[in-house]
């Protein structure tokens, strides 16, 4: 049953999320880069005044896979470094915590290019 | 003058108003599901036994082969055209923005083609988050210092 509410509350705050970022597009004409940009500071803000967590503990999946997540992890790890190896952590940190989701964003990338033909755009 | 200005203001709002409601509604139940998906992932790789890091990790990982497959096959598009930022914000997002200009740059070269294109957006995003990360650090550094 508490998979029943892990995913309801995943679903409402990371729809939410999506909301917000649509509208900023619609209304605003942000373009979709500067909405990624943003997400990901917003989340190392988050993380970096302590509400990454307890937001985290709240809804799961629905604050961690949104862009905001990979700058909560971003936060968390450089924490941990500077914990662990002082002020060379603020340099290590970051790019130690992202590092899954960048390498495997750039592997099947490339992959994807390689094994894929260019398509036209269809408007 | 007048009449032009009136016009663009009447162009405007006829052009805008019914499909930003749209848009919301499909950003909020596709991003919603996506994040869903990202939730069972995480919860059966819990079960597999790993630790909440590696899982969390994982689930990344799996969404973004997830998107980067989905682009490659051109069924991304489709979706990401109806979703909006329900595919932007969460990680697909930020797979298809590596994916995308990868395949479409691959007649450009490898090296300055993919090589260089692959981060068109990604590139920002790494920089402001692991800058952003950077300042955070130097500042908890010296928080720490005087607690």
């Amino acid at each position: 049953m508490s998979l029943f509410f892990d995913c309801l509350f995943a679903f409402l705050v990371g729809g939410a999320l999506c909301v917000i970022a649509q509208l900023l597009i619609d209304l605003t004409r942000l373009t979709p880069a500067r909405i990624l940009v943003t997400y990901v500071s917003v989340g190392v803000l988050l993380g970096a005044v302590g509400l990454y967590e307890p937001l985290y503990e709240f809804a799961g999946c629905g604050v961690s896979v949104p862009l905001i997540g990979f700058g909560g992890t971003i936060a968390r790890g450089v924490r941990a470094a500077v914990h662990e190896s002082g002020l060379l952590g603020a340099l290590t940190g970051g790019l130690q915590a992202a590092a899954g989701g960048t390498a495997a964003a750039i592997v099947f990338g490339y992959l994807a290019a390689l094994l894929s033909k260019s398509r036209p755009k269809r408007l | 003058m007048d009449n032009k200005q009136a016009y663009k203001k009447y162009v405007d709002r006829r052009a805008a108003r019914s499909p930003v409601l749209r848009n919301c509604v499909a950003a909020f139940w596709v991003g919603g599901s996506i994040c869903v998906l990202g939730q069972l992932l995480l919860t059966l790789y819990r079960r597999l036994g790993l630790l909440l890091d590696e899982a969390s990790t994982l689930v990344s990982v799996s969404l973004i082969f997830l998107a980067a497959a989905l682009t490659a096959l051109g069924i991304f598009d489709r979706i990401a055209r109806y979703a909006g930022a329900g595919t932007l914000v969460p990680i697909t997002g930020f797979a298809n923005s590596v994916v995308s200009p990868a395949i479409d740059t691959k007649s450009e070269g490898l090296v300055l083609g993919v090589g260089a294109k692959i981060f068109t957006i990604a590139g920002p995003v790494l920089l402001y988050g692991i800058l952003c990360g950077a300042v955070y650090g130097v500042i908890y550094y010296i928080v720490t210092l005087f607690m």
